[in-house]
């Protein structure tokens, strides 16, 4: 049932779409392989996209906040994109602000902020 | 009326209670926004199930009061209770070390909240979600 989350490498960058609700040992998993991918490949930025989930609790979003803390720590800028307007709200009715977090509309606004980041 | 119930033992069945939630939301005809609450409540409510009590139940009931409907998430355990309910009612109070925004983000997230705890016996808390 322990399902990967796939990580692409484009150029410099990984590429991950979250593609269904996460259970925590996903999310968890999830963590860790990113960290690795990063190493393994230098990447220097990370888009990661949630147009398809329809909610984000708070253990999601401690993962999330963490692994991006964690890539920072190694050097690779994290982009967060297609978060819904449903999720924004729940969100932040719920107590979480993810402040620090570069986002974007969509994906490809995603890849051109951290082009723009990375100063390529 | 039919209720429907999910046991909470380990982390699969968070992932039950929300997906039976959700479905639940979905069949009353909620909005996207408000499937959102809901699922989020329910997860955050089976989690702390999970932390804090080792076991317990959420509960999905659909009210009707009036020409007002909703539904009902009912989270029960009989765990260590809550000693200091005012404490954990309070925004940026966890006691398992940041994880869980808390009870106060279900209720800002529900329309009606209340809870009951007894030290040594357990904790009830039942929330409402109105159709609008």
């Amino acid at each position: 049932m322990n399902m990967r989350i796939p990580i692409l490498k484009l150029h410099d960058c990984l590429l991950i779409s979250i593609q269904w609700e996460l259970d925590d040992q996903t999310a968890l998993q999830f963590q860790e392989d990113l960290l690795h991918k990063i190493h393994e490949t230098s990447a220097r930025g990370v888009v990661i996209d949630f147009t398809s989930i329809d909610f984000i609790d708070s253990f999601i979003a401690k993962v999330l906040g963490d692994v991006i803390s964690m890539s920072k720590l190694m050097g690779a800028k994290v982009v967060i994109t297609g978060i819904q307007p449903a999720v924004a709200i729940t969100l932040i009715e719920l107590g979480i602000r993810l402040e620090e977090v570069m986002t974007a509309l969509d994906l490809e606004k995603g890849l051109e902020k951290l082009q723009r980041e990375l100063g390529d | 009326m039919m209720d429907s119930s999910v046991k909470i033992i380990n982390e699969w069945d968070i992932v039950a209670a929300r997906q039976l939630g959700r479905n639940v939301a979905k069949e009353l005809g909620f909005g996207t926004v408000d499937q959102a609450r809901i699922t989020t409540a329910i997860s955050e409510l089976a989690r702390n199930i999970y932390l804090y009590a080792g076991q317990g139940e959420i509960t999905i009931e659909k009210v009707e009061n009036g020409a007002k409907k909703g539904m009902t998430i009912v989270s029960r355990d009989e765990g260590p209770g809550i000693p200091d309910l005012r404490k954990v009612m309070e925004d940026g109070f966890s006691t398992s070390g940041g994880l869980g925004a808390g009870l106060p983000g279900v209720k800002r997230l529900m329309d009606e909240f209340s809870i009951e705890s007894t030290p040594g016996e357990g904790t009830l808390i039942q929330s409402v979600k109105w159709l609008r």
